[in-house]
């Protein structure tokens, strides 16, 4: 791989007593879905916090080759790395096109703006006023989406999109995903619905309790071998 | 006659309480703070006009041009400092700091000014009112609080509801961790919504000074009746807060009608009542558009 787009190296972070990540290392190519898979309890989205900014780790994180680590979770949005956060987590007070409208903040300039995410999720078009607690759980998610487009990511950090939704649902956002890729954007996203994940990325990398336990291409390994990876035991089931 | 004078004059006096527990209400609000010097910056500001006025006898709105701009900057400069890092210790260090800060200020006033009373005049306007009716008086000092205390309030709103700064308070209100990774700069907002109620604080006491006397130990009780109005309307909720303020400043007129010594009593037993009946106040809400 050429200069990777993000790049972490060694990632370690503690709380408390608690190891939540042994000195992972993550490399991210340009226009690339790169996909993060693990049980519950892996450190998967600690990982995607950590990236985004939210726990300091040991070890250093690089965004086209500029080193991050230190940049707090709004500059390293201005830089274009973006999380679109576990459960959503919009803003409860805010319409949906306030919601959206805040991912500009302090977004980068490009393709991506309130219209053209209109234009992805045609609903909202009419209930652009609506707050966001009357909305179901898949619109919500795609109002998170949304909000984290309008700021133009180079890296869109996605973590557990599936969580909570009907399989219909997720397809449905599974689907846009070459539509988010436009523009060169890569995409790390974290899932624990192994199949869904291994079917939308190029290439994967599984936890377990804080480590690497398998990477690579996902044809390059067994459904055996993921399974083996992903509980820790050589299993037989498929994953 | 006299009881409709008391509901007047509990609704004018409401119109100070709301002065005071905005600022109250924004920092809770916004960012969880319950600010135990509120009172105190109060009665604080009312001083910075005394030291900074000409003279007694200077009409107190000159003070306006002043002392709300010096506590919007105070507030941000102190949010973005002893506030901001008291927070990241947790909410108990948040509430020493601010019972600190509480402290220092009574301290440095009783050393500054001495423990004398001081008042503000506002000209005629101080003592001229309305009297539509036998028994019934309105004062332009009280309408004008009043007046000021609607119009703080609306303008709070429409900076929270319509201008991007007032979004991303709202947004950091909601979940500070999910504005933060959205790009909302947590640190430089939270510092501009303590400015706003460090701003709206300055001018409470400003009010109460062209209302009353004051002195350095005033802001305990400027505080009592501050959160009363803040929870009796619902914590985070900025009508509420002039609910809130309404419904205590009319307990405390009608108790005085009933009996002139009942009336601040009457207040707390209604904001206990308040408490035991609707915990969450009359109209609780975050702040919101």
């Amino acid at each position: 791989m050429s200069v990777p787009l993000l790049s972490a190296k060694g990632l370690t972070v503690r709380h408390g007593q608690l190891t939540a990540l042994h000195g992972i290392d993550l490399d991210l190519a340009p226009g690339e879905v790169f996909a993060v898979v693990g049980a519950n309890g892996a450190g998967k989205s600690t990982l995607l916090r950590t990236l985004a900014g939210l726990h300091p780790p040991g070890g250093r994180i690089r965004l086209e080759d500029v080193d991050i680590t230190g940049l707090s979770p709004h500059e390293r949005v201005r830089r274009g790395l973006v999380m679109v956060p576990e459960g959503r987590r919009l803003f409860r007070s805010l319409s949906v096109a306030e919601n959206i409208l805040l991912g500009t903040v302090c977004g980068r300039r490009g393709g991506w703006d309130l219209d053209r995410v209109l234009e992805l999720f045609p609903w909202m078009r009419d209930r652009r006023r609506e707050r966001v607690d009357h909305l179901s759980g898949g619109e919500q998610q795609q109002v998170a989406i949304g909000r984290a487009l309008v700021a133009n990511p180079r890296v869109l950090l996605l973590d557990e999109i599936s969580l909570g939704l009907a399989p219909v649902v997720v397809r449905q956002i599974y689907r846009t995903l070459p539509t988010l890729l436009e523009g060169d954007t890569s995409i790390l996203l974290v899932e624990q619905d192994v199949r869904q994940a291994l079917r939308a990325a190029s290439r994967f990398q599984c936890l377990l309790e804080g480590r690497t336990t398998l990477a690579g291409r996902p044809g390059d390994h067994t459904a055996e071998e993921v399974e083996a990876a992903y509980f820790g035991f050589a299993g037989t089931a498929t994953a | 006659m006299i009881w409709v004078n008391a509901v007047i004059q509990g609704l004018l006096l409401g119109g100070l309480f709301a002065l005071f527990a905005c600022g109250l209400s924004l920092l809770f609000g916004v960012l969880g703070i319950i600010n135990l010097a509120h009172g105190d910056l109060a009665v604080l500001g009312a001083y910075v006009a005394v030291a900074l006025l000409p003279s007694v006898h200077t009409n107190v709105l000159w003070a306006l041009l002043f002392v709300p701009p010096l506590f919007a900057v105070f507030g941000y400069v102190s949010q973005r400092t002893v506030m901001g890092r008291s927070m990241r210790s947790g909410p108990l260090t948040t509430l020493l700091v601010t019972f600190g800060l509480s402290v220092v200020i009574q301290n440095a006033l009783l050393e500054g000014f001495s423990a004398d009373s001081h008042s503000f005049t506002l000209g005629a306007l101080t003592t001229r009112s309305l009297h539509p009716a036998s028994d019934i008086s309105l004062s332009w000092l009280r309408m004008g609080i009043l007046v000021v205390a609607v119009l703080v309030l609306v303008v709070v709103q429409l900076f929270l509801s319509r201008t991007g700064i007032g979004r991303q308070i709202r947004a950091l209100a909601d979940d500070d961790e999910a504005a933060a990774i959205t790009g909302v700069n947590t640190r430089h907002v939270a510092a501009i919504a303590a400015a706003v109620a460090f701003a709206t604080v300055a001018l409470a006491g400003l009010a109460f000074g062209t209302y009353a006397q004051f002195s350095p130990t005033s802001g305990s009780n400027l505080l009592i009746f501050a959160f009363e109005a803040v929870i009796i309307g619902g914590l985070g909720s900025l009508w509420g807060t002039l609910a809130g303020g309404c419904v205590l400043g009319l307990a405390q007129t009608i108790g005085a009608q009933i009996d002139p010594t009942f009336g601040v009593l009457a207040g707390h037993l209604v904001f206990l009542a308040v408490l035991a009946v609707r915990p969450n106040g009359l109209m609780p809400a975050t702040v919101e558009a």
